[in-house]
């Protein structure tokens, strides 16, 4: 599948695949039908915005994008393994990391302490019990690089727990990233930060898609409008549209469904 | 409260006394003492065990005992049909009590929280009342049984027993530390604060737990193999849920996710038990006096202070902070 020209922005982006992809993904909960009918494809390379208003379904889809929930029905597959029934940790070992909407971090660790954990679940050396990991200091050397990339660099020493919100939040997406994923699924990063924490966090994302396709659930529509290559859109556990950011914000049917103010303002 | 060669000579110190316990106490005819200390040792033993996943892993198991239960009842019968070795017995006993602590484990780890508190005890009770019915062992009553041997050493004399259970003890301390300071304590104290995390960072953490658990198992085992020897004697009232219950007092007692809390938490609960019933308080006798035969109510008023006034245990009050290690 070829990219299109307008798909090429701000990063080098030259893998065309399809690195997630949902079938007819059906979730309910009693009454509730809170997906249906999903199917959604993301290309590698991309950061792809999924919007909609509260209880649209998105962390939902989240859920079982990540492995947390298993669909009803409907099949999900990530780069060419079909990982619908798949435990949450083997679908990170494949490359699929999520951050969450409530801040999940280590608070009693360090910062430094916190990635480390990220950066060693990558290895399969987690059963050693004998060697002193203080003196492990390849482990803590990529772990400072990457605290350094998130931009806590200066924070590493501090107890997780004692960061402000918006340094927390970095962390939180930091650790995700930090399991050196394919996909990152993020949602709501941006959520309860002040202006200049989302400005941070926009530029750390922007920095990152050269190197991993994410998967941006967000209500600040600034930020999705600055970092999205393509925006779907879900309407009560429906997916009404994905397109390109400029023909999603000017949808009549998006604006009747969901942006309705935002947009005519 | 103390820095860090501070600690060290502190650490010292405790050695050394407790090297020359058994000589200071021949020497003041007090061999009873040694005795009563040997005890403490092993117990401490099997509370660092239940620590281990306590107090680093989370795990707040109310049936530790059963594995205390399954290391003596496995020296008693082996030593029984014959084997007096403790070089076969201990090891057997261990390796019995790691591969029941598996089977428990498989089942309880589904569960948290109450749920595994009570999964726990219900295997702990459910081996209790085997042990009760295994008549060709002595049922309830229990078996007597000769003391195993080692090669060089004396086992029947108490002194040589403590020595023993000394060594072991501070081996078990060591094992911990090391354990916690590794990656594979590392990642057990991230699951204890953070299950949900960890797996979404691809930690399969039910394996972790297990091989824990499993760990915690095999060492109580080995108390409970050193216990069969010293009393020479077992029966069932060694796993029953008030030994469990023991079990977690002397941890809370002397300080949960410490590496020392087991070991300073048996001693303390174990010395207040037979301070309480051999050492007569005249002010207390004369205002209640049968209190001797409720010697827990005093280790209970003490436990309550600890809770209340030293929420990290006895160990607590010598160290900052809780079980975070440092690199």
């Amino acid at each position: 599948m070829a990219l299109p020209a307008y798909f090429r922005r701000g990063a080098d982006v030259s893998v065309t695949d399809v690195l997630l992809k949902t079938i007819s993904v059906h979730k309910r909960f009693g009454g509730i039908a809170a997906t249906r009918n999903v199917s959604l494809e993301i290309l590698a390379g991309e950061v792809h915005a999924l919007i909609g208003p509260n209880g649209a379904g998105k962390t939902t889809l989240i859920a079982q994008l990540s492995g947390l929930l298993t669909p009803d029905s409907g099949q999900i597959t990530f780069d060419s393994h079909d990982i619908t029934d798949l435990p949450i940790y083997d679908r990170v070992k494949l490359g699929l990391a999520r951050s969450y909407q409530i801040t999940s971090i280590f608070k009693s660790f360090s910062v430094l302490d916190n990635i480390a954990l990220a950066v060693q679940a990558r290895t399969n050396t987690s059963y050693s019990v004998w060697k002193p990991i203080a003196s492990d200091s390849a482990l803590f050397d990529e772990a400072f690089a990457l605290t350094e990339e998130i931009g806590l660099g200066a924070r590493s020493d501090s107890i997780a727990g004692q960061l402000s919100h918006g340094e927390q939040r970095q962390l939180e997406v930091g650790l995700a990233l930090a399991t050196k994923p394919k996909l990152l699924l993020l949602d709501e990063p941006m959520a309860g930060m002040g202006p200049e924490e989302s400005e941070r966090l926009v530029g750390l994302l922007d920095k990152v898609r050269q190197q991993v396709t994410v998967l941006l659930v967000e209500h600040d529509m600034d930020a999705v409008f600055r970092l999205a290559n393509r925006v779907s859109v879900l309407v009560n556990g429906e997916l009404i549209v994905t397109d390109l950011p400029d023909v999603v914000r000017n949808s009549d049917e998006v604006k009747r469904a969901y942006l309705g103010d935002e947009v005519a303002s | 409260m103390f820095n860090q060669p501070g600690r060290a000579i502190c650490l010292l110190v405790v050695v050394a006394l407790a090297i020359l316990f058994p000589p200071l106490m021949q020497w003041g005819g007090n061999e009873y003492f040694i005795g009563i200390a040997s005890r403490m040792l092993i117990y401490g033993i099997a509370a660092t065990s239940l620590n281990f996943i306590l107090g680093y892993g989370g795990m707040v198991s109310f049936g530790h005992a059963a594995f205390l239960g399954v290391g003596a009842y496995t020296a008693a019968i082996l030593v029984e049909s014959g084997w007096s070795s403790a070089l076969i017995v201990w090891p057997l006993a261990m390796l019995l009590a790691a591969a029941i602590a598996l089977l428990i484990a498989l089942v309880s780890l589904r569960t948290t929280g109450v749920y595994f508190i009570m999964i726990t005890l219900a295997f702990a009770q459910m081996l209790y009342y085997i042990a009760v019915s295994m008549n060709a062992y002595g049922g309830e009553e229990g078996l007597n049984i000769p003391r195993v041997t080692i090669p060089g050493l004396d086992l029947e004399s108490d002194t040589q027993l403590y020595y023993v259970a000394f060594v072991l003890v501070c081996s078990v301390i060591y094992l911990l530390h090391r354990v916690i300071n590794s990656r594979f304590g590392r990642v057990l104290t991230a699951i204890s604060e953070n299950e949900a995390r960890m797996q979404a960072l691809g930690y399969k953490t039910m394996h972790f737990k297990l091989v824990a658990f499993v760990l915690a198992g095999a060492v109580a085992g080995i108390a409970g193999a050193l216990l069969a020897t010293q009393n020479s004697f077992v029966n069932p009232s060694i796993m029953h849920w008030t030994s469990s219950g023991l079990l977690l007092f002397m941890v809370i007692l002397g300080g949960v996710g410490n590496k020392y809390g087991g070991l300073i938490g048996a001693i303390v609960f174990l010395g207040l038990e037979d301070f309480a019933v051999n050492i007569r308080i005249d002010w207390l006798a004369d205002l209640y006096p049968n209190y001797s035969q409720h010697s827990l109510l005093l280790v209970g008023l003490v436990l309550l202070t600890v809770v209340m006034f030293a929420p990290h245990g006895i160990a607590g009050l010598f160290s900052k902070g809780g079980r975070r290690v440092s690199h």
